[in-house]
């Protein structure tokens, strides 16, 4: 599984009631960083989010432009775009749970802006 | 091989240089920053590493078309626009043509979350199409550090960024990083390890209650450049770094002169007044007519055509034109002419280096003849007396490489000692004059002599400098046995001394009438008594003849009586041995 331009994963659009999440992804090239990183965020979404979840992939080396509409800096870099208010996550999502409480799926331990970031 | 000697020996091989065109940084630099390299500017904040930066890309744009991007991590597009656009950079329109293009990249800590390995290609990609778009020469990163305070992971920074310099390298784009200063190292994350061609530190420092913006290239790799601080000024036209001035004492010199526009002044130097592009100090103590002299010597240049600056640090310039009008001096028509300048600024205004900064762009946009600084002993208060020092040095030789001539006015104490207090400004004088007060019974007068006056000879009497409503004018002091007279009683004894002339005058005269008088008398005399001679003398000979007469009748009577004697008249002439008869004899 490659990630392409655009790749709309799965959406769970037969649950009109239930909230769609709108993730994107960005990625430069298919680098092996950005794959796993796309590996790891199918399988998040598909245990936490079940199907109402919708991913884009960005490859910035294909669309440069567009990383001033979400301000990429790093890469790969895993953006909310809803529910709002938007998350960023960058990294290549490998740590699950840091993902989930980036993602709010599960409360934060401790305030994000204060979260400790060693290894 | 042989031959190699006699070659030229050749030259280094130029680093390729990205002038800035910011006033001063490319003769520091030599030429400006290494081209299609990075750049560190460094400095604490509000030190101008921003306008440094932008001022850079503008400059490239506009005065050597090189298109420019900058990335600002800090402020956003609007906000440095408006923020360059006061210094009179048309941004907004050198964007809309393309040439410049700026890229706001925000960062925000709390929105995002660190999940495993990650790299800034994003940001690669970002500048890279930004280069590409304008095909962009110059870039500035400003300021990069603030990555440092978004992304958490310091490791994947640190060589992400090493990554970007090279990368920047590899682009061939001339590049401007701005980073704070850190506490002990020049930038806050130890960016200069990774920007190692030049590195420049920006400072701003409060030097008694007198900021100053100081400007040092730290590191310049592969090129010569000047190690100094040097003091730099944001001014309306951006940033103007402190020419450098050679010390190096090679300028050109003239064997011109020109008038102090005092005649007799002129007339102690030589003849012929001061040389041009020499530099002249007045001191004297207060209200010894220092600016008198000054506002002079400005007349005198503009009378001959010549443009005069005149920097005044104690009177604003209508007190000078009003108080040069009472001595009849009228200045405003060469002002309104633009012939004549002032520029008045309080010496605590700002910082020395500023001072020098203003005078020097003042004197570059002016473009006179003569400088008047008056007095230069303002400028004490605004640094210490070897800034002071240094301030003027660096300010002859500017105007002496400019072939200005300069007078600088110095105020003493009254109390100290004139010669001492200026020991050190004074060996970078050309000509030195002297005013001073004299005080002698109950009065107060000035008066001026040449204390030197290099290449000329000069007068080295002490004249009397009188000021009056006509004028400056230099009269010649009395120098007699009681020492200097000046003042009133310089002219009461000079009325004395026509008085004494006048009664020895007429003595004279009264003497050479008795000699006259007894010389006739004594001619009478002598007519008198050769009279008296003559008449006597001719008594004499009157009584002389009667007596022969006499005699000849004796001797006839005497014969007569021989011959009546029968006596042997033929035998006996002289029958006795009579004397008397003998010498009667005819």
């Amino acid at each position: 599984m490659k990630p392409r331009k655009v790749k709309v994963q799965k959406s769970g659009l037969d649950a009109p009631s239930a909230k769609v999440w709108r993730l994107r992804l960005y990625v430069a090239g298919q680098t092996p960083r950005s794959l796993t990183a796309f590996e790891n965020l199918q399988r998040i979404c598909e245990t936490h989010l079940r199907k109402n979840y919708r991913i884009e992939v960005i490859d910035l080396v294909e669309h440069p432009h567009l990383s001033k509409g979400d301000q990429i800096l790093a890469i790969p870099t895993l953006v909310r775009k809803l529910p709002q208010p938007m998350r960023k996550i960058i990294g290549d999502l490998s740590d699950t749970e840091k993902v989930l409480v980036g993602l709010d799926l599960i409360p934060s331990p401790c305030p994000i802006s204060t979260t400790v970031n060693t290894p | 091989m042989k031959k190699a000697h006699l070659k030229p020996i050749p030259t280094a091989p130029h680093l390729p240089k990205a002038p800035t065109g910011i006033k001063g940084l490319d003769e520091i630099t030599e030429g400006g920053f290494p081209r299609g390299r990075p750049t560190l500017v460094c400095g604490g904040a509000g030190c101008g590493k921003t306008l440094l930066a932008a001022e850079f890309l503008v400059r490239g744009a506009v005065e050597f078309g090189e298109p420019g991007v900058f990335i600002a991590f800090e402020e956003t597009e609007a906000e440095l626009k408006a923020n360059v656009a006061s210094l009179g950079f048309d941004f907004a329109g050198l964007v809309r043509r393309k040439k410049l293009l700026v890229d706001y990249v925000r960062v925000e800590r709390s929105e995002i979350q660190e999940t495993g390995e990650y790299d800034l290609e994003g940001l690669f990609v970002r500048l890279n199409l930004a280069i590409d778009s304008i095909g962009a020469k110059r870039v500035v990163l400003d300021t990069i550090e603030g990555l440092f305070a978004a992304l958490p992971n310091e490791a994947i920074l640190r060589a992400e960024l090493r990554r970007l310099f090279r990368w920047l390298k590899d682009k061939a784009v001339t590049a401007v990083i701005t980073a704070e200063r850190g506490r002990e190292l020049l930038t806050r994350h130890g960016l200069e390890e990774y920007v190692s061609d030049c590195v420049i530190l920006l400072d701003h420092r409060v030097n008694e209650q007198i900021a100053t913006r100081h400007l040092r290239v730290v590191k310049y790799r592969g090129s010569l450049h000047g190690t100094n601080e040097y003091p730099f000024l944001i001014g309306d036209d951006g940033i103007s770094v402190m020419p450098i001035t050679s010390l190096s004492l090679n300028h050109p010199v003239s064997s011109e002169r020109i008038s102090s526009g005092i005649e007799r002044l002129d007339a102690m130097l030589g003849g012929r007044g001061f040389f041009r592009g020499g530099s002249v100090l007045v001191t004297g103590s207060p209200g010894t007519g220092k600016t008198s002299v000054a506002a002079f010597f400005a007349q005198a240049a503009v009378r001959r055509g010549e443009r005069a600056l005149f920097f005044a640090f104690e009177e604003s310039p209508n007190q000078i034109l009003r108080n040069m009008q009472s001595i009849g001096l009228r200045l405003e028509p060469w002002v309104k002419r633009r012939v004549l300048q002032f520029h008045a600024a309080r010496p605590t205004l700002y910082g020395l280096e500023m001072h020098l900064v203003t005078m020097f762009k003042e004197i570059i946009a002016f473009r006179p003849a003569v400088v008047i600084v008056d007095p230069m002993t303002s400028l004490l208060a605004a640094g210490s007396e070897s800034e002071t020092r240094a301030m003027v040095t660096r300010l002859i030789d500017f105007l002496k490489a400019r072939q200005i001539t300069t007078l600088f006015t110095s105020l003493v104490d009254g109390g100290s000692s004139l010669q001492q207090t200026e020991v050190a400004i004074s060996s970078l004088m050309d000509s030195w004059l002297l005013l001073q007060n004299i005080e002698s019974d109950g009065e107060r007068n000035r008066g001026l002599y040449v204390l030197k006056s290099r290449g000329m000879a000069h007068s080295n009497q002490i004249r009397e400098f009188v000021i009056s409503g006509k004028g400056i004018d230099l009269v010649d002091a009395y120098i007699g046995p009681g020492g200097m007279l000046v003042g009133a009683a310089r002219a009461a004894q000079s009325s004395r001394d026509k008085a004494a002339a006048l009664a020895s005058q007429q003595n004279a005269l009264r003497r050479r009438r008795t000699l006259e008088r007894k010389h006739t008398a004594v001619e009478r005399q002598i007519d008198l008594l050769r009279s008296e001679y003559q008449a006597e003398q001719r008594e004499a000979r009157r009584a002389d003849n009667q007596d022969a007469m006499r005699t000849r009748v004796v001797s006839a009577d005497r014969t007569e009586l021989a011959f009546i004697r029968h006596a042997d008249a033929q035998k006996t002439v002289n029958p006795r041995p009579n004397s008397n008869s003998r010498k009667n004899k005819p």
